[in-house]
């Protein structure tokens, strides 16, 4: 239930298509582990900075980036109410991403044909030319 | 057949892709399947069902280059491009836009051998977010719907 609420809050709603500070907010990979322990469930500030040789305030910049982002959601009392992500930014950044990959994926596995094809026709001439002789 | 190698991509900056890919062979023949028409149509293909119908290329600085596909329903997209560096066979740069989307992206894509193997890396930078933002929105690179799992792949790079 807190979860769609959340969901529903005018301040994610407004935010079009954004993926800017979905990207500018995946671009560093402490808070890509960050969100990476959020997907296992929420957690509280002292829970996030643990696995960091980190402070405190140094966590929390990092966080403040996370919920510009509309990534990450907490509760009115910031001190208490632990961190959880949310899944809207995130899937708008991994649909685009999962598309983008699987276009180059198919072109890339035709690359790799192509030149196995061609390595294998110079390694048939070099056998070729080596008869001959 | 080997096996696939996976292909990685990453977001450098709120206006950058970098994509990086590594292939059993070496970069002379990476590089001419970059920019030889004949060996770009049998693999530059876009989406499953396009056919390259126009593929002219670049092989040196100022010239342009195209590549049209259209598929079976008829639909017809383009790419073109100025080279702004080439550098046999280790370096591509180019001014690079879509057809019907404002602005050029410059692409930058490297070849580097080692043992055998050839890792090509292409860095694509927009020159402003609307322009990736129509980027991405456009049919070639077209959605697919996202599930956690998919969320998980991603948080695993």
């Amino acid at each position: 239930m807190y979860i769609s609420v959340r969901l529903y809050n005018h301040t994610v709603m407004d935010r079009t298509l954004n993926l800017d500070s979905t990207f500018a907010a995946l671009a560093d990979p402490t808070r890509r582990a960050i969100l990476a322990r959020l997907a296992k469930g929420e957690a509280s500030v002292l829970e996030l900075a643990a696995p960091f040789a980190m402070s405190q305030p140094a966590i929390s910049k990092h966080l403040k980036v996370l919920e510009r982002a509309g990534l990450i959601s907490h509760g009115r009392d910031a001190q208490r109410r632990p961190r959880r992500l949310e899944a809207k930014p995130l899937a708008d950044a991994t649909k685009w991403l999962e598309g983008y990959r699987r276009f180059w994926e198919a072109n890339y596995r035709r690359l790799d044909a192509l030149l196995e094809d061609l390595q294998s026709a110079a390694g048939s001439t070099e056998r070729s030319k080596r008869k001959s002789k | 057949m080997v096996d696939t190698e996976t292909l990685k991509i990453t977001t450098p900056s709120d206006l950058e892709i970098e994509m990086t890919r590594v292939f059993h062979a070496p970069r002379r023949l990476v590089f001419d399947a970059h920019i030889k028409p004949e060996l770009l149509k049998r693999w530059l293909l876009g989406p499953d069902g396009w056919e390259m119908v126009v593929c002219t290329a670049a092989t040196k600085v100022g010239e342009r280059y195209r590549y049209e596909w259209r598929n079976a329903a008829g639909r017809q997209f383009g790419i073109g491009g100025v080279c702004q560096e080439f550098h046999a066979p280790d370096k591509l740069v180019a001014l690079e836009s879509m057809d019907g989307f404002p602005g050029e992206a410059l692409v930058t894509t490297t070849f580097v051998e080692e043992g055998g193997k050839t890792t090509l890396t292409t860095r694509v930078r927009y020159p402003s977010k609307e322009v990736r933002d129509a980027a991405i929105n456009s049919g070639m690179v077209g959605g697919v719907s996202a599930s956690y799992d998919r969320l998980a792949k991603i948080l695993a790079q």
